[in-house]
Formats: C-alpha cells, structure tokens, sequence
C-alpha cells in the first residue's frame, strides 16, 4: 500500500487552487477515521494567514462503509455544495476554499475555512467559558435547522431521498446481518412500525444535527458540521436526533444535547420561519434515533471483528449498545 | 481442570493495574486515550467474570417463565425476539417490561456501571 505524503500533496493543491503566492504550513491531522481525514493547517498567502480545514476521504480499493450508520452517505462534492448552499441561505457553517479534483491526488474531499470553538461535550456542557452559550444554545439550534429544513433552489445538489420508511427496511437489515437476539431492538422496530407517521412534506434534513458536529464558543452556535447524512425527508428527523440522550453526555434533564430544553428548541425553529412542530412525530424520531445509534454502536464493533479495521475504541462500541437498549426502555416502558 | 491461581479475574486484576500506574503515565495523545479505553475493556471483562453466572441464571428463569417452556438462553432470547417481533408482545406484558428492564440493567452493571440513565434507575444520582 502507497502511503500518500498529504502535507506536500496539499501544498501542491493550495498553489493550484489559491495560487503561486500561497505557502502551507503547520499541517496537522486531526482525527483518525479509518475512511475519512480531517487535516489542520495554515496559508500565508499575500493578504495574510488563513486557518483551513482539509476533509477527504482517501483514494481506496475497496469502498468500506463511510458512515456510522452503516449507509453510503453523500460523497464530498455534495457535502461541499450543500455546505455553500446551506451558507448562503445563513446557516452557521465553514466557507468552503475550493474543491480537490482528480489532479490533486489527494481523492475525494474540500477544504474550508478553519472557525474557532469547541466541539466536545462534556467542556461545551461544563465548562465556564460556555455557560453564555448554555442558555441560548437550544434556540440557534432551532433556527439553525428552520434555515437547512427550507434549503432548495438550483444550487442545491441533489440528495437522498430517505423516508422513515426506507430507513426503517435498512436498519432492519442491518440488525438481521448481525444474527444475534435483541428483544430490546426488537420491540422498538416494532413501536416504530406501529407508529410510522404519515409521509412528509420532503425537505432537506441535515441528517447528523447533533452535539459533537457542533462548533460552540461563549455567544453560542458557530458552525454545523459534517453534512455526509444529509438527504431529502421528513424533517422532524433532525429535532428528534439532536434530542436523543446520547447526546445529553449525562445531563439527562436537557433534552437537547444536554445544554436545553425541547421547548427552546422549537421556539427558535419556529421564530425562524420553521413549519409548526408536531412534538408526537419528533418522539418517533428520538425513539428512531435512539435506536439507530444503538445498531451504529454494533456497526462500529462489527468493522473490528470482521477485521476492516481492528481496533480496540471500535470493539469496546459493541458494549454501549446497551446503552441505547436503556435508553430505549426508558422511552417505551 | 482446576488452574492454580490467579484466576482468570485475578490475572485481568493485574494487567489492569499494571496499565494503568506503570503504562498510562508514559503515553499521550491518540495512544494515551486508546490505552483509557482498553483499560475500560479490561473492566467490563473483570465485571462480566463476577456477574454474568448469576444474571445469566436469572434472565434464563425469566425467560423460561415468558416463553412457558425450557430451552438454551440463546435460543429463548432468539425466541423471544421473533414473537415480539411477530407482534406476540405488543400490549407489553408487564412481565416482559420487567424482563427487559432488568435484563438491560444487568448488561449495563457490567458494560458500563457509571451510564447516568443506569445510576438514575437505581436510584443513584450520577
């Protein structure tokens, strides 16, 4: 296997993209995904020193799963569109720099620009440099995603169209593949198929909205991250995932991300120009959601023992499936 | 065959031990927080020596008395899961509310003990 120097391949791509007047420096890479790269760095260029961000998927032979929960998700030409698009409409999220192409070698990915904040819970949740944020949080989520919900026009890319009911069958599936007994699984499938909302108006849903793909400072909301879910559907599926305890991080009594309420929430959707929010159709998707982060954690010790890619964070994820079951209970019981 | 000790417990004991005062002070970063994890693992393994004998007895009773009939906890669990799935449950009994609940407690005492939603439902505060 070819390992690709990236720092030169990417000072190679700033020239041809920005310009002869354009240096990298300080490239460094930020997270360890086996199918993707995060990559930090720096342009000096003539009107000063930009901070950037590098996202791509490596060049490979053999396509693996690109997401957590086990579909192909949008490849990143889409991802960068949709992210331009979703900025010029005002939501809060990096200006994309510019797009790699096949001469770059570098496959498939963008770079945009660097915004400054914290994105891990448990300082966003407890530390006091956010406890401005805290407060506000929940609503800026909600106009955020009253923004992304009304996203359409030509410069949209085309997206997925993932309906409750086709997300249903593939996690359906995806269960069975594995071959053990879940009855906690099972009766929410159940629940679920027994409360299967009417379709809905189709809109562009985010996909991901939740804690940890979220760019938080002290005033609060900087930038919503990672768009590889995105898709066309129902999107009350983005208000029930960002609501799912997983994502409380231990401050169960916020049902939002840990920081705030269902109310704010949907206060700040609404005030945004978001439509009327049916809360029975939100707690179909927390429930959904819940399950769906429940088969992603068997997903992820499942890319370990079929031996993708082995490893030792990926195999202890089997083991908060569990977690999910609880929570689950926790709903339905 | 009877080992001599320690036992298997006793042996995760020290590796577990070993790890952590002699190897985690010597590393950082990426590898630091990977450590974390398998230190982690090696206690869901310590608490699933202790424990899973006597939850694997009671959920296998529990089961027997759901299903009505006798059989490997393997397979009740998969007969369990079809008849749910086939909508045998879906007044929810509840003692199947009761099965599950104790069920999913009894894997988090051992895969994660310190889950706050767990702490809540054993009427301990996090």
């Amino acid at each position: 296997m070819t390992v690709i120097d990236v720092p030169t391949l990417l000072a190679r791509a700033i020239h041809r993209h920005m310009g002869d007047g354009h240096g990298l420096a300080n490239a460094r890479r930020l997270s360890g995904g086996a199918s993707r790269e995060t990559w930090a760095f720096d342009v000096a260029g003539p009107d000063g020193t930009l901070p950037l961000i590098l996202r791509r998927d490596p060049p490979r032979a053999v396509p693996l799963p690109e997401t957590s929960d086990g579909t192909r998700g949008i490849d990143r030409i889409t991802e960068a569109m949709l992210q331009k698009a979703a900025r010029a409409a005002g939501v809060r999220c990096a200006d994309v720099t510019f797009t790699l192409d096949a001469d770059d070698e570098l496959g498939d990915g963008y770079v945009m620009e660097r915004i400054e904040g914290e994105t891990i819970a448990r300082k966003i949740l407890r530390d006091a440099e956010y406890a401005t944020a805290r407060p506000i949080l929940a609503g800026q989520c909600g106009e955020a995603l009253a923004r992304i919900h009304a996203l359409s026009g030509p410069d949209l890319p085309v997206l997925p169209v993932r309906d409750a009911r086709t997300q249903w069958s593939e996690f359906r599936d995806l269960l069975d593949g594995f071959g053990d007994p879940h009855p906690t699984f099972e009766l929410a499938f159940r629940w679920l198929d027994r409360h299967m909302p009417a379709p809905a108006a189709p809109r562009t849903v985010h996909g991901d909205f939740r804690m940890g793909n979220i760019i938080v400072g002290p005033d609060g909301l900087r930038a919503v991250l990672d768009w590889e879910l995105a898709h066309v559907g129902d999107p009350m599926a983005d208000l029930g995932w960002v609501c799912i305890n997983a994502w409380r991080f231990g401050v169960l009594e916020n049902q939002v991300g840990g920081f705030g309420s269902l109310d704010d929430l949907i206060a700040g959707y609404e005030a945004a120009g978001g439509m009327a929010v049916d809360r029975e159709r939100v707690r179909f998707w927390e429930v959904f959601g819940t399950l769906k982060w429940g088969i992603s954690c068997k997903i992820m010790a499942w890319t370990h023992l079929s031996g993708t890619t082995r490893s030792v964070e990926l195999a202890t994820i089997g083991r908060r499936a569990c977690e999910n079951e609880l929570d689950l209970l926790d709903l339905l019981l | 065959m009877s080992q001599d000790r320690p036992t298997a417990a006793e042996l995760v004991d020290a590796v577990r031990e070993f790890l952590d005062t002699q190897v985690m002070p010597k590393l950082e970063g990426h590898t630091a927080f990977h450590l974390r994890v398998a230190i982690n693992a090696l206690g869901i393994v310590e608490r699933e020596l202790a424990f899973a004998p006597g939850f694997d007895r009671h959920e296998h009773s529990r089961l027997q008395g759901l299903l009505g009939h006798d059989g490997e906890l393997d397979s009740l669990n998969h007969e369990l899961s079809s008849r749910i799935r086939a909508g045998d449950f879906d007044d929810q009994p509840p003692e199947l509310a009761q099965h599950l609940m104790t069920t999913v407690l009894d894997k988090l005492a051992i895969a994660n003990p310190r889950y706050a939603l767990y702490l809540r439902h054993r009427g301990q505060k996090a």
